[in-house]
């Protein structure tokens, strides 16, 4: 086997590493050198992270069981220093040297850092990985003024992030003119417009010539010599490329690493590729380019001789929301060419299309990109547009996107163009590979896997592809993990088929690619076979996080809450007595009424937590658990005076049915008598509101983050109806619900008219409700449970102290 | 500065359950002890590196790895290194077992 070392675990070349062993897996016996501590993520995302839609486990592209499942040595957070290309070896810092065959140079680039007095001092950034998201962050919850220097693309998703992170922002610009390198004045303007609109402050034509502030910055002084204030500065005015282990190595490098069509580099054996590369005096700043630059490079390597390497039009969007627009290759009319211009101010959409000798050669769009596929096509192409219209060459299919311009659609028509992946490509992925989910096709062909933009074009096609096969729902679907690639629907299905009994079972079957899971899985699995195998499963204590698993709600300082039942609000003065007794008695630093109308004892140590169990002696209020929360009632018709219904009995009857419960995430009802409605039934998952003859029925509510009101399910005139539709209702959402997903998340997933279907068919409602009737048998008081068992008492809640006289410094 | 380093019992090998925190004070040493699935025995300081805090010993357990009930950090057992993209490193002890006795090294 050959040696092939990269050093570089980006983007680009992870590509590359990608594409070879697509084509011959055991070439190369490889070896991939990283200076961040991470594997491989999407970088492109760093603008979704630090504008709060993402997570970095999210933007992992290829986890660390990529590298071992392809037997590649990763070495991340170790920098390669030195390439001696006499003897083909190279050294890292840490001194470590490795030999090689053949090396590939993917050191990508750095924020340019503008080379004035003061960029050393604290509160100054580039952003450019994620230390420097983490870093803008953090600022943002310190302090309030950021100032981006830079009006390009990176600039302004940086500005973009830090509104969102609360921060006021300036945006510095050197030109008069937003990303004048891809607008002209007329589509920077209405840019401007919105993201003035937005809350972003412009100060336009300044020139930063120095940093103020002593140990951390202060503000900026431009030539002009005046001032702005700043907490936070961030660099956003270019890249520059990471040339310096070349140059070091007598490689040629202009701007970048100089290379030819195949990547190949002045000296032999050595290959750059990606941000650091520089190609026909270019160096790319865009994946697209730098992922076609992969392909080459790896058929080349791998002897397959591939088509020279010759270059790229690239196409570019913003990733802010609520601006749309799109730019490829020429903006400025000159003599030579013809436009086709639309400029809507009302709608605010402008289309400009640049026309020389018959063919596209430049388009920017404005507020409608829908053409820009077609368009890009057409100018990567360089069809001949003499034969047609100018409405012909801009007319924009309607904007719901509706199946038909995907059929309309030419194979070879351009959707992901960050992966240069086209419709054929996708559609033969998906007949060949019976592929019937967004993200299998983009596993099979890398659409969607960058910047994301094309999805849902992609869901179109494949919606289009499939036909009657298609299944929204499913096609949406994304693993339950990092530890899998499987979907809730696939996990439990497999659960089904094959009789997987126990969490263990399931991820060594199913191939987790982490042995014993995580915290989003392990308590998922937990919940999928105990939904599945009603009565005989055997709960497994361990997969469930702490709240569930001490039956207590654990606190900041480790201590925990205890929150008895309280049966719809209402208590005895026993019980209340019994409460005030052992708050007496533990010195209980807090006793409050919750929003649960019941009373919660706070911050109480874990050894406590039986004791005072025992002594309460009422049951669990279940308040840490994914379950039944409490069920709010009014007084109603026992003592209001406009109460038309028994509110209270209908909700301690509720709350003792469907106690314990374990449910996909917590569910909360409200029972009240009458419209006025002073149990709040309106914001809970169920609500119930007594009317003359009868109880309406509202479900999907939610009172916390996403604010909902519940939707009228139906109206039904007796309680035993009441339970019945709330029993299956109820069991429905167990059995088709992701995990931790509330029934308003859910109800508008699922559609609440298929619902009304589901409940309205007797036969399905009838076995819904055996269903959970079989399931509430296997449930018992938790509380007692423990103090009842010396067993749980010794395992959860014992604490141990051991007097060694040591002295450990 | 010299380390006077102490051997001590802390608790039976058979006593202890797979994947379950033990929580034991040794001293002024809050320590967590974790057996794991592979049946080895690992020790660390019973508080999460979080700026926050908090205990470690009631976490979820998976592999060589402890997750902070707390704040869900994922934690290595091994060296205690906060895995990333959280950073910190809690303090580890180490463990001899002898004839069903687990010791903790301080
Ligand atoms: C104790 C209580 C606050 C209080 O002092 O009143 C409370 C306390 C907590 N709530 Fe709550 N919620 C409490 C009523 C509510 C309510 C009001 C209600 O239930 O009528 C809401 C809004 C209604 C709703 O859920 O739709 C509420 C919405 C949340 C949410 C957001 C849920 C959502 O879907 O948006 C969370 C976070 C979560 O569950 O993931 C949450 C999570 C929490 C946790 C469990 C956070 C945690 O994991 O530590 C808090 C535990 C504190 C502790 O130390 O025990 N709590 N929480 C209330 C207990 C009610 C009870 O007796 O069971
Ligand atoms: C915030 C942001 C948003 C972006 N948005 C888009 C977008 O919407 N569309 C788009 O097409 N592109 C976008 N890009 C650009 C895209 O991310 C880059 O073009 C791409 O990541 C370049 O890949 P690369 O492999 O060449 O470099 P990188 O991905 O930077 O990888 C280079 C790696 O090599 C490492 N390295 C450097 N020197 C050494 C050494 N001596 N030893 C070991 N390791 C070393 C670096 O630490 C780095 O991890 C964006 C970039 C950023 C920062
Ligand atoms: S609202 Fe709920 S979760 Fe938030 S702090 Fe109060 S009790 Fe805790
Ligand atoms: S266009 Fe960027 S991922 Fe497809």
């Amino acid at each position: 086997k050959k040696k092939l070392v990269m050093i570089g675990n980006g983007m680009a070349g992870i590509r590359t590493i990608e594409e070879i062993i697509k084509i011959d897996p055991d070439k190369f016996e490889i070896t991939i050198f990283g200076k961040e501590p991470h594997p491989n993520y999407n970088r492109i995302k760093l603008s979704n992270i630090l504008q709060g839609d993402t997570t970095f486990e999210e933007i992992i592209m290829n986890p660390i069981d990529w590298y071992k499942e392809n037997n590649i040595q990763l070495f991340t957070g170790e920098v390669v220093s030195q390439i001696d290309v006499e003897i083909k070896q190279i050294t890292t810092e840490n001194g470590r040297k490795v030999e090689y065959d053949d090396l590939i140079i993917a050191t990508g680039s750095n924020s340019f850092i503008l080379p004035i007095p003061g960029t050393d001092k604290k509160g100054v950034t580039g952003f450019r990985d994620v230390n420097d998201c983490e870093m803008m962050i953090k600022h943002s919850k310190q302090y309030k003024k950021a100032v981006v220097i830079g009006g390009g693309l990176l600039g302004l998703e940086a500005a973009r992030g830090l509104l969102n992170l609360g921060m006021e922002v300036d945006v510095v610009h050197l030109m008069p003119h937003l990303m004048e390198r891809q607008l002209d004045p007329t589509a920077s303007t209405m840019l401007k417009k919105e993201l003035e609109a937005q809350g972003m402050n412009f100060l336009m034509e300044k020139q930063t010539v120095e940093i103020l502030g002593d140990d951390h910055v202060t503000g900026l002084r431009f030539k002009d010599g005046t001032e702005v204030t700043a907490d936070l500065i961030v660099m956003a005015i270019g890249i520059k490329p990471n040339i310096d282990i070349a140059k070091n190595s007598n490689i040629y490098v202009n701007r970048g690493i100089v290379v030819n069509d195949f990547m190949e580099t002045s000296i032999k054996n050595i290959y750059a590729i990606g941000e650091c590369a520089e190609h026909r005096e270019i160096v790319y700043g865009l994946v697209a380019p730098l992922y076609e630059q992969g392909k080459v490079l790896a058929g080349h390597l791998c002897g397959s001789t591939p088509a020279p390497y010759e270059g790229s039009v690239t196409g570019t969007q913003l990733k802010v929301a609520g601006v749309d627009l799109y730019s490829a290759g020429e903006i400025f009319e000159d003599e030579t060419t013809q436009a086709i211009k639309i400029h809507n101010e009302f709608d605010g959409v402008y289309k400009k299309i640049l026309i020389r000798n018959n063919q596209i050669v430049g388009t920017v769009l404005y507020g409608d990109t829908k053409d820009s596929t077609k368009l890009f096509r057409m100018l990567t192409k360089k069809e001949d547009v003499s034969g047609m219209t100018s409405v012909s060459i801009l007319q924009s299919q309607d904007g719901s996107g509706n199946s038909n311009d995907v059929a309309e659609m030419p194979a070879d028509e351009l959707i992901c163009g960050c992966n240069g992946v086209t419709k054929g490509a996708i559609v033969e992925a998906i007949n060949k590979q019976g592929l019937t989910t967004l993200d299998q096709v983009s596993h099979c062909t890398n659409a969607g896997r960058s910047c994301g933009r094309c999805k849902p074009m992609v869901s179109q096609i494949l919606a289009h592809t499939l036909g009657d096969k298609f299944d929204s729902s499913a096609a949406q679907k994304t693993s339950i993990c990092g530890c899998t690639t499987l979907s809730r629907e696939e996990v439990v299905a497999e659960i089904k088929e094959k009789g997987l009994t126990s969490v263990k079972e399931v991820m060594n079957v199913l191939e987790w690619n982490m042995e014993e899971g995580c915290t989003k899985c392990r308590p998922a699995l937990n919940y999928f076979l105990g939904m599945i195998y009603m009565d005989e499963y055997k709960d497994e204590r361990d997969s469930r996080l702490v709240n569930e698993k001490m039956h207590a709600n654990i606190q900041k300082d480790g201590t925990y809450s205890v929150v008895p039942r309280m049966y719809g609000g209402v208590t005895t003065a026993q019980d209340l007595k019994k409460i005030a007794e052992v708050a007496e008695k533990h010195h209980v630093p807090l006793v409050k009424l919750t929003g649960g109308q019941r009373i919660g004892l706070f911050g109480i140590k874990k050894e406590d937590l039986p004791t005072i169990w025992e002594e309460l002696d009422m049951p669990s209020g279940y308040a840490y658990g994914k379950t039944l929360r409490t069920v709010k009632t009014c007084v109603g018709a026992q003592f209001c005076r406009y109460g038309t219904q028994d509110s209270m009995a209908l909700g301690i009857e509720l709350e003792k049915k469907f106690e314990r419960l374990d449910t996909p995430h917590k569910v909360k009802m409200g029972v009240s008598a009458c419209p006025r409605n002073c149990s709040e039934a309106g914001i809970k998952d169920i609500g119930f509101v007594g009317i003359d003859g009868g109880w309406e029925i509202y479900v999907a509510g939610n009172g916390g983050v996403d604010l909902r009101p519940g939707d009228h399910l139906m109206t039904v005139k007796t309680q035993e109806e009441v339970m019945d539709i709330t029993s299956a209702y109820l069991q429905y959402y167990r059995e088709t619900a992701n995990y931790l997903e509330r029934t308003s998340k859910w109800v508008e997933r699922v559609g609440l008219d298929h619902i009304k279907e589901v409940l309205a068919n007797d036969e399905t409602r009838k076995a819904l409700n055996e269903r959970m009737d079989k399931t509430l048998n296997r449930y018992i008081e938790p509380w007692n449970e423990a103090v009842q068992s010396e067993g749980i008492l010794q395992k959860y809640y014992a604490k141990h102290k051991i007097l060694a006289g040591s002295e450990s410094k | 500065m010299i380390q006077i380093l102490t051997k001590v019992a802390a608790v039976k090998y058979s006593e202890l359950a797979e994947r379950v925190g033990y929580s034991i004070t040794i001293d002024q040493n809050n320590i967590a002890i974790f057996k794991l699935s592979n049946g080895m025995v690992r020790a660390i300081e019973n508080r999460s590196p979080h700026p926050k805090g908090g205990v470690l010993s009631e976490g979820l357990v998976s592999g060589d790895y402890v997750f902070c009930p707390v704040y869900d950090w994922r934690i290595s057992l091994i060296d205690g290194k906060v895995q990333a993209p959280d950073e910190g490193q809690v303090r580890t002890f180490s463990v001899e077992v002898e004839d069903d006795i687990v010791y903790i090294i301080i």
